[in-house]
C-alpha cells in the first residue's frame, strides 16, 4: 500500500508517532524561559563579550557591541571606514598638526538624556591612561601628550597632566606629541569614546550592569545575558537617531561555528559577522555562496622566531626559512578563502602605503598574475626553486650545509584549531623536503601559549595581527624593542629610529619611505619574524534583506548604518 | 531524623575540601587570567590589574581572602575582616567577565542548565524505565533483544554525535524543530534528547537488571501462588524492587544533568553553565572555576543525601538497618 503524506506533510505510522511524541514532549513540558519581543534583526557575534567598558576591552565581539553603544570625537564611516564626525560636529587642527580643536555638536546627549560635555572626555581619556584601570589599549594615548608618562606612571612618581583640556563645555583641545596621520581614525577607536563618569564612579567595575546604562552611541543596552545575547534598542538621544534604521537589535553569542553556520543558514541568525563563524572544512563551499561577502582586510598570519634561543638567534637562518616558504600552498590548500600570500607584515594598500618587497616575493609575484593558471604555476614554482637554493646556501653559510647538525626544534601553536594544525603540518613538510631540517610540533592550550609566548619560552612560534587602525604603524609598532607585543626577543636600533622619525614626519610620501626602510630591516634584512598570509574576511548577509553593510580595511561595519530592505528568509537552501 | 541532620554535618567540611582543592590545582595550571594575545600597553597596567584582583599576593594569602578569613590592618590601626569571601557567600567578580560577578553568571546559566537536565532526566526515566521493565517481563524473546539494543545504542552513541544527526535530520532536513538557542519549548525538544538519550539507555539496563532479580525472587513466587494476576503481580510486586538500582543511580546521574553538559549547550548554544565550567579552566577564571566547582560538589552531595532518603522510602529493610 502506498503511504498517503498527511496535511502536516509527514508519512503515517512510526514516523509520524516519533512527531506526535517529540511534539507532546515539547508542549507538556514546563520550560521556565522568558520570552523577548522579536528584535528586527539578529546578528551572531562569536565568543561571549568579556567586557562592553570601551576603555578596558580587547577582544572584537567586545568591540563590535561596544562600538554601537560608545562613541568619541568621530565615528566610522560605514563605506570606507574613514573617521567622520561623530560627536564632535568639527574640528580646528593646527598648522603644526599638533593641537586638535574639538566642537562637540549642542545636541550630543547621553541615552539617559544628560548633555554629553567635554569634561567627560576628560575624565574618560584619563581614566584610560591610569593604570589602575587596567586598559590594554592605553598605548593608544602614547601619540597624547603626557600619554606615556601616565600610562607608565608608578606609585612614586607624579606624571605630567594628560594633553586633553575642556576650553568649555562643548569645546576640548587634545595636544599631541608629534603630528599623527590618522588620529581622527583612533579618535572613533572604543578606547577614547566617552564614557559616563557619573555611572563610573557610582557603580565601579559593575558600571555595565547599571539599569539604564548611560549611553553615548547610537544603540542602548536593554539587555545583557552572558552566553545568550544583548539586547540593543535605539538610543532616542542619539544626535544622529533620525538615521538609525533599527529599533532594536539581537546580537547572539556561541563558540561553535558549526551551529553559528545552521542558525544562519535556518534564517534564525540574519548576519553572521566573521570568517570563523564558518566551520574551517567548510569555507570554500559557503565562499561560494551569494550570501556570503568576503573582503580583505587588516590581518596577517606569521610566525614568530624566538631571536634569544640559537640557531635561531643567526638572522641567516631566519632568513633561510622565509625564503623557502611557500606561501601559496597554504593559501591554495589550507585557507581557501582567496587569502593573499605575504612575504612583508604590513598588508598592501594599508592607508595608501606599499610595503618594501619581501623574501620570497618573486615567488609570490609570479602567481598574483592575471594568466594561464598551469603558467603562473610553472613560473612560482621556477621562483620558489630559486629561492629555495639560496636558502640553502644561507643555510650551509650558517653552519649546516643540506641542514646537517641542526638542532631539532619545536613549533608552538594553539591546540585544537584545524587550520593552525595543518599550516603547521605543511611547513613541517617544506622544512624537511627543502632544507633537510627536522621541525616537531608542539600543540598547546591556549593559556600555555600565551603565556609561553610572552615569556619567550619557544623555538617558534604562531603570531598574527589584526591593525587596529588604517596606517602601516599599527603593524609596524609591534616590532619596536619595548613593546609588549613584540615576543620575539629581537631589538634593532636601526629600527626603532626609522619609526621614530617617520613618527616626526608629516609629509606622507617621505614618512611611507622611511618605514618601507623599517619594513625592509624587519623582513628581509633580520626578519624575526615570517610573514604567511594577509587576513580575508567572511560576512553572511543577504543582499535582498540587509543593506548598509561594507567591506571596509578594519573590518568596521557601524550598527546605525544598517537596514532590514527585506524580507527575513527563512531556510536558506544548505550548502 | 536523626541521620539526615547528620548527613547535613557534613556538607561544609566536605565542600571546604572540595573548594581548596580547586582552588589550588587552577592557580596551578600555567598562564592566569590575564595573559591575551595583546600585550597590556606598559608593565604598570599589568601590575595594576593584578593588585586589583590581589593576583600579585601569595596563593596562601589569596586562598584566605577567597575564603573570607583575611584580616588587614585598616586606615584606624585596627584589624578588619576583608569584606566577602565564601564564608559571606561571595565568589567575588568572574575574570574573564568582569562585568560580571561569579554570582550573577551563575544565576543567569543554572536555572536553564537545570531546566534542560530535569527535562532529560524526565525523558531518561520516561523512556528508560518502562522500556527496561518489559524487556525484563519479556526475557528471551525478540522483544527483550530488540529493547536491549535500543538501550545499548543509547548508551554507546555520544551525545557528539547524537547531537549533530537530530540537528541534521530533525533541524535542517525536516525543519522540525529549530536547531539551537533557548526559549521556548520547541527549543527544548532536542538538546534534551541529545542530553537524555545516554542516561535513558543506562536506566533501562539498571531496571533490566532489577526486574530480572525481583521476578526471580521467592516473594513473586508467593503472590503467583497466591493466585494474584499477573499484571497486579508485576505492578504492585515486582517494580518497586526493580527500580531500587535506578534510584541509587538517580543521584549522580540527575547531579550531572543539572549542571549542564558542555557538548549539549555548546552543540545549540544554550546559555547554561556547562559550557561555562570548560570555558572558565580553559580561561583561567579562577573564581568562576572555583564557584562552579563548589556549585557541582554542594549538588551532588544534597543530590546523594536525596538517595538515601528515597532508598529509606521505597526499601524498608533500608530503614531498619
Amino acid at each position: 500500500m502506498r503511504a498517503v503524506s498527511n496535511a502536516s506533510g509527514c508519512t503515517p505510522g512510526a514516523f509520524c508517532f516519533l512527531r506526535i511524541a517529540l511534539l507532546a514532549l515539547a508542549v507538556l513540558l514546563p520550560v521556565g524561559c522568558d520570552r523577548l519581543p522579536p528584535p528586527e534583526l539578529v546578528i551572531h557575534n562569536g565568543p561571549e563579550a568579556e567586557t562592553l567598558d570601551p576603555q578596558v576591552l580587547t577582544g572584537q565581539p567586545d568591540g563590535r557591541i561596544a562600538a554601537s553603544l560608545f562613541e568619541g570625537f568621530t565615528r566610522f564611516d560605514p563605506k570606507t571606514g574613514k573617521a567622520v564626525p561623530g560627536l564632535a560636529s568639527s574640528w580646528d587642527i593646527s598648522p603644526d598638526r599638533l593641537t586638535y580643536t574639538f566642537h562637540l555638536r549642542p545636541e550630543a546627549r547621553w541615552s539617559t538624556g544628560e548633555p554629553i560635555t567635554a569634561d567627560q572626555f576628560v575624565w574618560t581619556w584619563n581614566r584610560a591612561v591610569k593604570p589602575e584601570t587596567g586598559c590594554d589599549y592605553s598605548g593608544f594615548f602614547y601619540y597624547v601628550k603626557g600619554g606615556r608618562e601616565n600610562v607608565n606612571a608608578t606609585r612614586s612618581n607624579t606624571p605630567p597632566e594628560l594633553g586633553i583640556h575642556a576650553l568649555d563645555a562643548r569645546t576640548a583641545r587634545v595636544d599631541l606629541v608629534n603630528p599623527t596621520p590618522f588620529f581622527l581614525e583612533l579618535c572613533a577607536m572604543r578606547v577614547m569614546c566617552v564614557a559616563p563618569p557619573w555611572a563610573i564612579l557610582k557603580y565601579g567595575d559593575q558600571w555595565l550592569r547599571a539599569k539604564p546604562l548611560p549611553c553615548s552611541g547610537a544603540f542602548q543596552l536593554l539587555d545583557w545575558r552572558p552566553n545568550d545575547r544583548v539586547r540593543l534598542a535605539r538610543n532616542p538621544f542619539y544626535w544622529d537617531a533620525a538615521n538609525v534604521a533599527l529599533d532594536r537589535v539581537d546580537i547572539l553569542s556561541g563558540d561553535a561555528p558549526n551551529t553559528a553556520l545552521n542558525l544562519y543558514l535556518t534564517g534564525e541568525v540574519d548576519y553572521l559577522t566573521d570568517r570563523f563563524l564558518v566551520p574551517d572544512s567548510l569555507v570554500d563551499v559557503v565562499a561560494q555562496r551569494p550570501d556570503f561577502h568576503r573582503f580583505n582586510y587588516l590581518g596577517n598570519y606569521f610566525i614568530r622566531f624566538n631571536t634569544t634561543r640559537p640557531p635561531f638567534t643567526n638572522a641567516l637562518v631566519r632568513r633561510a626559512f622565509s625564503l623557502a616558504f611557500d606561501r601559496v600552498r597554504i593559501v591554495e590548500r589550507i585557507t581557501r578563502l582567496g587569502e593573499r600570500p605575504a612575504v612583508a607584515l604590513t598588508p598592501p594598500g594599508t592607508g595608501g602605503y606599499t610595503p618594501p618587497p619581501g623574501l620570497g616575493q618573486e615567488a609570490v609575484d609570479a602567481w598574483a598574475g592575471d594568466g594561464d593558471v598551469e603558467v603562473r604555476r610553472a613560473a612560482m614554482n621556477a621562483a620558489l626553486d630559486k629561492s629555495t637554493a639560496e636558502a640553502r646556501r644561507l643555510l650551509a653559510e650558517a653552519g649546516f650545509p643540506g641542514g646537517a647538525g641542526f638542532p631539532v626544534f619545536s613549533y608552538m601553536y594553539n591546540a585544537g584549531i584545524r587550520l593552525h594544525e595543518e599550516i603547521a603540518v605543511e611547513w613541517q613538510a617544506m622544512l624537511r623536503d627543502r632544507l633537510g631540517v627536522r621541525m616537531e610540533l608542539r600543540p598547546v592550550e591556549w593559556k600555555t601559549y600565551l603565556s609561553d609566548m610572552s615569556k619567550l619560552n619557544f623555538d617558534v612560534i604562531r603570531g598574527s595581527w589584526v591593525g587596529d587602525y588604517d596606517d602601516p604603524t599599527t603593524f609596524l609598532d609591534c616590532f619596536l624593542s619595548d613593546s609588549g607585543n613584540n615576543r620575539t626577543g629581537w631589538k634593532n636600533m636601526e629600527y626603532d629610529r626609522l619609526l621614530a622619525d617617520a613618527a616626526r614626519t608629516v609629509d606622507r610620501e617621505e614618512r611611507f619611505a622611511i618605514l618601507r626602510r623599517a619594513e625592509t630591516i624587519l623582513v628581509r634584512d633580520e626578519v624575526p619574524i615570517l610573514p604567511v598570509y594577509y587576513y580575508t574576511g567572511m560576512m553572511g548577509f543577504d543582499d535582498g534583506q540587509l543593506s548598509g553593510i561594507y567591506a571596509t580595511p578594519t573590518d568596521e561595519h557601524p550598527l546605525w548604518a544598517i537596514r532590514v530592505t527585506g524580507p527575513r528568509r527563512h531556510h536558506r537552501r544548505t550548502p | 531524623v536523626k541521620y539526615f541532620l547528620r548527613r547535613l554535618l557534613f556538607f561544609p567540611p566536605l565542600a571546604l575540601i572540595v573548594a581548596t582543592l580547586c582552588f589550588f590545582l587552577v592557580h596551578l595550571a600555567p598562564g592566569g587570567p590575564f595573559d591575551r594575545e595583546r600585550a597590556p600597553a606598559s608593565p604598570q597596567v599589568e601590575a595594576a590589574l593584578k593588585r586589583k584582583y590581589h593576583l600579585d599576593e601569595s596563593t596562601p594569602r589569596q586562598y584566605l581572602r577567597f575564603l573570607g578569613l583575611l584580616w588587614e590592618r585598616g586606615a584606624d590601626g585596627g584589624l578588619h575582616r576583608v569584606e566577602g569571601g565564601l564564608i559571606a557567600g561571595d565568589f567575588g567578580v568572574s575574570l574573564k567577565y568582569r562585568n560580571h560577578t561569579v554570582t550573577d553568571m551563575i544565576l543567569q546559566g543554572l536555572p536553564v542548565s537545570m531546566a534542560l537536565g530535569w527535562l532529560a532526566f524526565g525523558f531518561s526515566i520516561a523512556i528508560g524505565a518502562p522500556l527496561g521493565f518489559y524487556t525484563a517481563v519479556k526475557r528471551g524473546r525478540w522483544q527483550e533483544w530488540t529493547g536491549a539494543l535500543a538501550a545499548l545504542v543509547g548508551i554507546c552513541v555520544p551525545g557528539f554525535v547524537l547531537g549533530p544527526v537530530l540537528v541534521l535530520v530533525a533541524a535542517i532536513k525536516l525543519h522540525w524543530f529549530p536547531v539551537g538557542l533557548w526559549g521556548s519549548p520547541m527549543k527544548a525538544v532536542l538538546p534534551t534528547l541529545a542530553l537524555g538519550a545516554y542516561f535513558s539507555g543506562r536506566v533501562a539496563r539498571l531496571t533490566r537488571e532489577g526486574a530480572m532479580q525481583a521476578l526471580q525472587s521467592d516473594f513473586l513466587r508467593t503472590a503467583r501462588a497466591k493466585g494474584l494476576g499477573e499484571a497486579t503481580v508485576l505492578i504492585r510486586h515486582a517494580l518497586r524492587p526493580a527500580l531500587m538500582p535506578v534510584v541509587s543511580y538517580a543521584g549522580p546521574m540527575l547531579a550531572d544533568l543539572l549542571t549542564g553538559s558542555f557538548v549539549v549547550e555548546n552543540l545549540f548554544q544554550l546559555p547554561g553553565i556547562g559550557v561555562s565550567l570548560v570555558n572558565s579552566s580553559l580561561s583561567r577564571d579562577y573564581t568562576m572555576v572555583v564557584g562552579l566547582v563548589l556549585l557541582y560538589a554542594v549538588l551532588l552531595l544534597a543530590l546523594n543525601l536525596a538517595v538515601d532518603v528515597a532508598y529509606g522510602v521505597l526499601d524498608p529493610r533500608v530503614r531498619h538497618e
